[in-house]
């Protein structure tokens, strides 16, 4: 595609910059600076003070607290999915039975399902099973909402895998196990980096399971944190955004070093 | 395939898989996994997402205030709901939200989807920048806007002339207009990398064909890009549709349903009758609509698109 330049999609694209970079600039610009400046000169001026009091605040009211609980759920989520997933994907790409076709349109019709819609019976079942208010009742809902899409994700991964190559293990009388532990995971190591991206995205965002299932200040995580926040001290704008800025950092360290797992893991994001 | 497997089968099979799994490696199974493999991750999802799905559809027939135990109520929710003006004009606004995002969304990323899709110098690094809003969770996002568009110290507060009094969320009409913008922020990246995908699929003996009937670029744009993302237009839309059904974090942080019950969307109202004013029940009944409205539109991704159709948009995305 060698043509002149189009300057009408050029001219879109500069707009389209302007409506992202304006509230980019805004947002970083306001972590920057004083609460006095911020208000005083209005958000879109060049600041002209500098302080790092809107992260160091933002620890202070908590943070460092929601942090940790987010890490907590992130971990255990990619955990259970990492456990369950794999198996669960090699059966639907190679078993040949009834039960697992009957399984694999189970997570089909899951795939429909929304947070919000079984948001009222789940917080009866954690409630009844004494885990309101446990990150346990948080973990357990978002690794089972993270399933669907990463058993199509991960199935499609493993669909990739030659049928030859299972011949020739079969051939050398290789059980399911061996060919999943030393064929089918070594090579859908793609699929499974874009699970793990995918279920952490879920539960790193993840906002109205713990809205409803947790209360206290020991269980919060971020999102829940940044929400609080803002109802209860929505003057305080810039130290609000420090917590928002935070709030992306380890989102945008994974998208420094591992852009291509990131966009597919926020392709199975939209696709949820 | 199949065929290769069974002629092994007779000598390798029940010899050496007797060693590990003695009776699921029976003649018939050799060399592949069972249901077994399947089951642990089944009987998850079945006890977090399939038995809350059922319950769901009880509760909505039942009273319950969260203390005591629920009790069948028969319809009582139900006819309730029907009459229930703030349910019908839910149902309303989430539809207007939902075609606003629609039709906002796709015309520009396609725009942009295209665009991103050539070679221009500048492109690698504007994309870079396009890509951040994705980098943001949909809470962050909406307490950023909240932020950036409070009345009093916000960006409407500096443009008068733009803004009127600045108050965007004192009005339906700005306010919806608000949830609209806001959502267009948040997923047009997305949708943008979809149609980026999709562009660079496009076979370029199309456009050098073209080039030679003398087509000019929109003529090109219109006869050749257009009808060739129409696949990649499906799964979007689709996408933003399920998207819009559910809107729940931008309505909560950034107008709370109001002014009133203005923006109150269904996804929003089932929240606020279940965990604000402690009716499950009724809060329920609104998630199953829901549920329905979700699964039909989720049919229609698989039949109409599917999901192959889906990872073959997502090639070509860098």
């Amino acid at each position: 595609m060698r043509r002149r330049p189009n300057y009408v999609a050029g001219v879109g694209s500069l707009v389209w910059l302007f409506l992202v970079g304006l509230p980019l600039y805004v947002l970083l610009a306001a972590t920057l600076r004083t609460r006095q400046d911020y208000a005083e000169n209005g958000p879109v001026s060049i600041p002209d003070s500098f302080t790092l009091d809107n992260y160091t605040g933002a620890f202070d009211s908590g943070f460092g607290q929601y942090f940790f609980n987010t890490l907590v759920v992130t971990g255990c989520v990619i955990g259970i999915v990492l456990l369950l997933v794999p198996p669960l994907a090699y059966a639907i790409v190679r078993s040949r039975g009834r039960t697992t076709s009957a399984i694999f349109r189970l997570f089909l019709l899951g795939l429909a399902i929304p947070a919000q819609a079984v948001i009222v019976p789940m917080f009866y079942l954690i409630s009844e099973a004494g885990l309101y208010d446990n990150l346990l009742g948080v973990i357990l809902p978002t690794a089972a909402f993270c399933l669907p899409m990463s058993a199509l994700i991960l199935s499609g991964a493993m669909r990739d895998i030659s049928p030859e190559l299972y011949e020739a293990m079969a051939m050398d009388g290789a059980s399911p196990r061996r060919m999943f532990l030393q064929l089918v995971l070594p090579l859908s190591r793609g699929g499974l980096s874009t699970i793990v991206v995918f279920s952490a995205l879920q539960a790193w965002n993840g906002f109205l399971f713990p809205l409803v299932l947790t209360q206290s200040d020991s269980s919060k995580v971020v999102t829940l944190g940044l929400y609080n926040f803002q109802t209860e001290h929505g003057i305080d704008i810039p130290g609000l955004l420090g917590a928002v800025v935070l709030s992306m950092v380890p989102i945008l360290l994974v998208y420094l070093f591992a852009r291509r797992a990131l966009v597919q893991g926020l392709m199975g994001v939209g696709g949820k | 395939m199949t065929t290769q497997i069974t002629s092994a089968r007779p000598a390798a099979g029940p010899l050496k898989g007797a060693r590990r799994r003695p009776p699921a490696s029976s003649a018939t199974t050799v060399g592949r996994p069972g249901f077994a493999w399947a089951l642990p991750a089944a009987v998850f999802f079945t006890l977090f997402a399939i038995v809350p799905l059922i319950m769901v559809a009880v509760l909505s027939f039942m009273s319950w205030d969260g203390l005591s135990s629920p009790e069948f109520v028969g319809t009582d929710n139900w006819s309730r709901l029907m009459d229930d003006p703030v349910m019908l004009n839910s149902i309303w606004l989430t539809l207007l939200l939902t075609v606003l995002g629609v039709v906002l969304q796709t015309p520009l990323s396609i725009l942009l989807g295209v665009w991103a899709a050539g070679h221009q110098r500048n492109r690698a690094v504007l994309s870079v920048i396009y890509f951040i809003p994705l980098l943001l969770s949909a809470t962050a996002v909406s307490v950023l806007w909240r932020a950036l568009l409070d009345p009093n110290f916000g960006i409407p507060a500096e443009a008068a002339w733009l803004f009127g009094d600045g108050n965007l969320f004192g009005e339906q009409a700005t306010a919806i207009g608000v949830l609209a913008f806001v959502s267009t922020w948040q997923f047009t990246p997305f949708h943008t990398l979809i149609y980026q995908g999709a562009a660079r699929a496009v076979p370029q003996v199309l456009y050098q064909a073209a080039e030679i009937d003398g087509a000019g670029r929109y003529r090109q744009f219109f006869h050749i890009t257009l009808p060739q993302l129409r696949n990649s237009m499906i799964t979007s839309m689709i996408l933003m549709i399920v998207g819009g059904l559910t809107t729940f974090e931008t309505v909560l942080i950034l107008t709370q349903g109001g002014p009133g019950t203005d923006t109150t969307i269904s996804a929003y109202y089932m929240y606020d009758k279940a965990f604000k004013s402690f009716d499950y029940g009724t809060g329920s009944a609104i998630a199953l609509v829901l549920v329905v409205a979700a699964t039909v539109i989720s049919l229609i991704v698989v039949r109409v698109s599917g999901y192959d159709k889906m990872r073959s948009s997502m090639e070509g995305v860098s």
